[in-house]
């Protein structure tokens, strides 16, 4: 594998912005805003996670809090025996395998089974928690005490946001990268080529998957008392999917491009109309198919090119 | 034909629910031949394409190439033992360039490049059918007939032992068709085996080492393009049974 002097270039770049933006918790006054800094990282994350599977294959997962749910439970119910470290550790491994299961079980099938399939899984592993809490447990939630404020929440979401775009970076110049491309462009083309189809839907899901747990482990300790229905959140899996759609898929730094101005809007929302909230995410999700189906990158990349060849023509 | 048996069909059946596609078919594929395929509408010549390359399973019986059991086995692997193909409705990708169409055909199959090495082999595929300076296009921007060129260098940069090509001169002016048949020669003298479905009589005649007839399913004659084109049944499958 070679790196040209372009990448070298990029990732110097963007290691000096990750380590900008790790000053921010310094910035005095700093502690109002990373309540809002906090969740638009959170949702870069799982956006750009959630991206590197459904965005090339197109099948859209609602899974995002099936995996979310089951890492921040993973770090609630491990939080008093096992070290923290080895809990993020946990949670990924536990997201990568009920990806691995769901994705062996769902993905031969065609897109829109997929699609209820991952919405059912959240709501399955919700309702098997609370049944495991009422009768086993003792108690409706759990408790997660540590000493972590925002800021550390805050940079644990930016490392793992880093690592994601590595991730995202080597599987885009691998032949599992130019596999699924290969694949979302037509399956039986795939096979014809000699691609492990299933195999390597299932190993870009488990990726997503896993960061999606280690995403709901850092932020537990946030919500300090953690219960089902908020850890198995179905808003959660369709705010991801919007804000990546609205960010546009084919690039990698596509999300952050809708996770930014949307969990800002949100935030807006959120605070100013609580009681429409469904109705207007369920706008917004029509606006973003309908006018920009290619997502805000789609639009400046074509920008670009427009832009590009305008000046290819004036050199002539 | 002295050569060696490659491709063997045996007694295969397919059924979709009641209907029989193909009914207890056998024949041989030789080692460096042009097999034809031939046969009218709904004879079962596509279906019978899709069952060697792996789109679709057999019902009943096998096919076997070198003593290795093709049928079992799914498609990608098919691929990976050698054989490649074209499609009746051209599958490019048409969101990719035209040059990662071509190398999607020499990366996870019976060839395995990477890198440099795989751009220049795929550049030379599409030299190979005749596309010069459109690597770096849009696929969705070639004509049908040029996108049917990227669907054979495709399947050529796999390498392949076989090719299967469904109805791959459809289409072609004449011009083109003198060309294309030229091309698809050119495979055999490679060293290949190419099995072809074809309506284009021409292409037939000029081509085929061998013909192999089908209607409604069943084998009703083989032998060179000169036999079968002669032979009444063939004449009566294609054209009805008033023709004189």
């Amino acid at each position: 594998m070679k790196l040209t002097r372009t990448d070298v270039w990029r990732g110097v770049a963007i290691l000096a912005v990750f380590f900008v933006l790790a000053w921010l918790p310094a910035v005095p006054g700093a502690d109002g805003w990373l309540s809002i800094v906090v969740p638009i990282t959170m949702y870069t994350v799982l956006a750009t996670s959630w991206a590197i599977f459904s965005g090339p294959t197109h099948y859209v997962s609602l899974a995002t809090a099936a995996f979310f749910g089951v890492g921040s439970y993973t770090l609630a119910l491990g939080l008093e025996s096992v070290p923290y470290p080895l809990l993020l550790l946990m949670a990924a491994v536990l997201g990568g395998v009920l990806a691995a299961f769901v994705g062996w079980a769902t993905l031969r099938l065609s897109g829109v089974y997929f699609v209820i399939f991952t919405l059912g899984l959240a709501e399955l592993i919700r309702q098997v928690f609370t049944w495991y809490q009422n009768n086993m447990g003792g108690s409706r939630g759990s408790y997660v005490f540590t000493d972590f404020t925002d800021a550390h929440i805050y940079w644990q979401l930016l490392a793992l946001a880093l690592l994601v775009y590595l991730v995202g970076w080597l599987i885009n110049r691998s032949r599992l990268g130019f596999a699924i491309r290969i694949i979302g462009g037509d399956e039986s083309v795939a096979k014809h080529s000699g691609i492990n189809v299933a195999w390597s839907k299932i190993v870009l899901f488990m990726v997503s998957g896993s960061v999606a747990a280690v995403v709901g482990a850092i932020l537990a300790p946030r919500f300090v008392y953690i219960e089902p229905a908020m850890a198995f959140n179905p808003q959660l899996s369709f705010m991801v999917v919007i804000m990546a759609l609205l960010g546009g898929t084919q690039r990698l730094w596509g999300p952050l491009m809708g996770a930014i101005p949307f969990a800002l809007v949100w935030e807006i929302i959120a605070s100013n109309f609580p009681a429409q909230t469904t109705l207007l995410m369920g706008l917004a999700f029509l606006l973003v198919v309908f006018y920009i189906p290619n997502g805000i990158s789609g639009v400046l990349l074509r920008w670009y090119h427009q832009a590009r060849a305008r000046q290819g023509v004036s050199h002539e | 034909m002295s050569n060696a048996v490659l491709l063997e069909v045996r007694k295969v059946v397919k059924r979709f629910g009641g209907l029989v596609a193909i009914n207890g078919v056998s024949f041989d594929v030789h080692e460096h031949e042009v097999l034809g395929l031939i046969g009218p509408n709904g004879s079962g010549k596509t279906t019978m394409m899709n069952l060697i390359s792996g789109a679709l399973p057999a019902t009943d019986g096998y096919i076997a190439m070198d003593d290795k059991l093709l049928t079992d086995l799914p498609t990608r692997k098919i691929a990976r033992a050698g054989i490649a193909r074209t499609f009746q409705l051209v599958k490019v990708i048409p969101s990719m360039t035209v040059l990662e169409n071509v190398m999607a055909g020499a990366v996870f199959g019976h060839k395995k490049l990477w890198g440099h090495a795989l751009a220049v082999y795929a550049e030379r595929q599409l030299e190979r059918v005749g596309l010069f300076g459109v690597s770096h296009k849009p696929t969705a921007d070639l004509t049908y007939i040029d996108q049917k060129r990227v669907e054979l260098a495709r399947a050529l940069a796999s390498d392949p032992k076989v090719i299967l090509l469904d109805e791959w001169l459809a289409g072609l002016n004449p011009t083109e068709l003198q060309t294309g048949i030229e091309l698809i020669r050119s495979l055999r003298d490679d060293g290949r085996t190419v099995i072809l479905v074809e309506h284009v009589m021409d292409a037939i005649r000029s081509l085929c080492d061998r013909c192999v007839v089908m209607s409604t399913g069943n084998i009703i004659a083989q032998g060179t393009p000169a036999d079968v084109l002669a032979d009444p049944q063939v004449i009566e499958a294609y054209l009805g049974e008033d023709y004189e």
